[in-house]
């Protein structure tokens, strides 16, 4: 007797095995490196910012869904994502309760009020660091050096200032190579930046690491690579543009591609599925639009980095960019409007 | 004032956008922001009217400074840009009545609009020059536009949203509205 049942199921038949699941805990395979090489740089702090922000993320999370009687997206390990790239955004000595707050704000009012993954037309992470920047102007410009001597032994205490107190900082703090840049014009030599010798935000300072997890997440086609392509291209040309016009006043292209979050900004939250467009032509001028906002915040902008005001702007732009290149319908003619 | 021109309309366009800066002009951001069409032919209506009060505004001004009764000032603005709303609420009555249906209330409303008396004020209050004051008008306009677009564009994407019950409607637009006036503030200091 046959005891075998027809599977009766509608079309796609052949997967790839590429869920969500899988894409999102392959990207944070590739933020691991920078995670690990940020706490080497700045020790056990930028682990506790780390940590916490990645903490409220997921605690968010699950507390919403649990209140609005949703299943529990915890397990997309998208809310992961999300917390590791606000902490890695955030200098490594910021006060851990604003830290959370961050958290709190991504998930909530970055992701949750859009109706989850999948909607959440701003990238979440910058939704929450826009946010912290916009509350907290004096601690998210705060820095400290990288490579402290005693980075492992001791705590910063502006990481333990109390719930709406305002941090105390320890006495020196780094400048990042663009505030250096932008107020006193000294630009840091392109090896440092590349292997993340300087100060910044917890991750952002390895340009190498970044690249490296970039081209693992192309090599598995998980980001479109139009994106950090036509970023770093624009990037490239404007400022080597000025740079040929007035070396004196315009950095040089390879200090402007190497320093800030542009790295991180290009490969890990401009592509971003749901905030960037999805036509290739519209993914061009997308990347092109972020590419020109970083280098006219940078240069002519009163604060000295613009990633994230630029990809927030574009992700905002998107659905425009989408509607204008719509692919024509085949066999229609275009209508001359 | 000898700003330029280019810095003029840069600063009322990004940099002070009337709506995600100053937050005028709220209640058309609002209301007509949820389709693209009507939010396009919206902006052009509002910036129509604010180069016409803009235009008046200066006249208006230098005739009352000449009759030194700048008191009058106020009012005199309201009833321009009162009347200008209604030459160009015939027009599109007359043109396309679909528009026309459309705007509904928020057409004969651009005459409270606050944003269009904040322009003449601050134009007034800048000492503009006469094309310094078409040029901020065309740039307050033009960013007019440019936000409620935005606005427009995401909203028609956030249609099939699966949206939190409390959160539909008007919440949503304000949230949006708030991230997006964030995301402005990188225009700051250009």
């Amino acid at each position: 007797m046959l005891t075998k049942t027809l599977d009766i199921s509608t079309s796609p038949h052949i997967q790839r095995g590429m869920s969500t699941e899988v894409i999102m805990r392959n990207v944070v395979y590739a933020i691991m490196p920078m995670v690990l090489f940020s706490i080497y740089a700045f020790g056990t702090a930028a682990f506790w910012v780390i940590f916490t922000a990645l903490v409220s993320c997921l605690l968010t999370e699950y507390v919403l869904c649990k209140l609005s009687g949703k299943e529990s997206s915890l397990s997309d390990w998208s809310a992961v994502i999300t917390g590791l790239l606000l902490g890695l955004t955030l200098p490594p000595i910021f006060p851990l309760w604003m830290t959370f707050c961050g958290g709190v704000i991504a998930i909530a009012l970055g992701k949750f009020v859009f109706g989850g993954l999948g909607m959440n037309v701003f990238n979440p992470a910058l939704v929450g660091r826009a946010v912290l920047q916009a509350a907290f102007p004096v601690a998210i410009t705060t820095w400290q050096e990288a490579f402290r001597p005693d980075r492992f032994t001791t705590i910063p205490t502006s990481l333990k200032a109390m719930p709406f107190m305002s941090p105390v900082f320890d006495g020196v703090s780094g400048a990042t190579p663009l505030s250096a840049f932008k107020f006193d014009h000294i630009t840091a030599p392109a090896a440092e930046l590349a292997f993340g010798q300087v100060s910044g935000s917890a991750g952002e300072t390895c340009a190498i690491l970044i690249i490296l997890g970039g081209l693992y997440l192309y090599a598995r086609r998980m980001i479109n690579w139009r994106i950090p392509v036509s970023i770093l291209g624009t990037v490239f040309l404007f400022s080597g543009a000025l740079y040929l016009l007035d070396a004196t006043n315009y950095p040089s292209p390879v200090f402007m591609l190497l320093s800030g979050g542009l790295m991180l900004g290009a490969f890990f939250m401009a592509t971003d599925m749901v905030g960037s467009p999805l036509n290739p032509k519209a993914i061009w001028v997308y990347g092109a639009f972020i590419g020109i906002m970083v280098v006219v915040v940078r240069i002519w902008g009163g604060l000295p980095e613009g990633v994230m005001y630029a990809i927030l702007l574009a992700n905002a732009l998107a659905p425009q960019l989408d509607r204008i290149f719509k692919n024509r319908v085949y066999g229609t003619v275009k209508r001359k409007s | 004032m000898n700003e330029s021109l280019w810095n003029i309309f840069i600063n009322a366009c990004l940099i002070n956008n009337f709506v995600l800066a100053y937050f005028l002009g709220i209640c058309p951001f609002l209301g007509v922001s949820g389709k693209l069409e009507t939010a396009s032919k919206m902006g052009a209506a509002v910036t129509f009217v604010m180069l016409i009060a803009s235009a008046c505004g200066f006249g208006i001004n230098m005739l009352l400074t000449a009759l030194n009764a700048p008191y009058l000032q106020l009012i005199s603005f309201i009833v321009v840009i009162a009347s200008t709303v209604q030459l160009v609420e015939m027009f599109i009555k007359k043109m396309s009545p679909a528009l026309f249906q459309a705007l509904g209330i928020f057409l004969p409303l651009i005459t409270t609009n606050c944003a269009i008396l904040g322009l003449v004020l601050f134009q007034t209050a800048k000492n503009y020059s006469f094309v310094q004051s078409l040029v901020y008008a065309l740039g307050a306009g033009a960013g007019f536009t440019i936000a409620l677009m935005l606005m427009a564009g995401l909203r028609e994407q956030l249609d099939f949203a699966d949206v939190p019950k409390v959160v539909k409607g008007t919440v949503l637009t304000l949230f949006i509205a708030g991230i997006l006036s964030l995301s402005f503030m990188g225009f700051s200091g250009l």
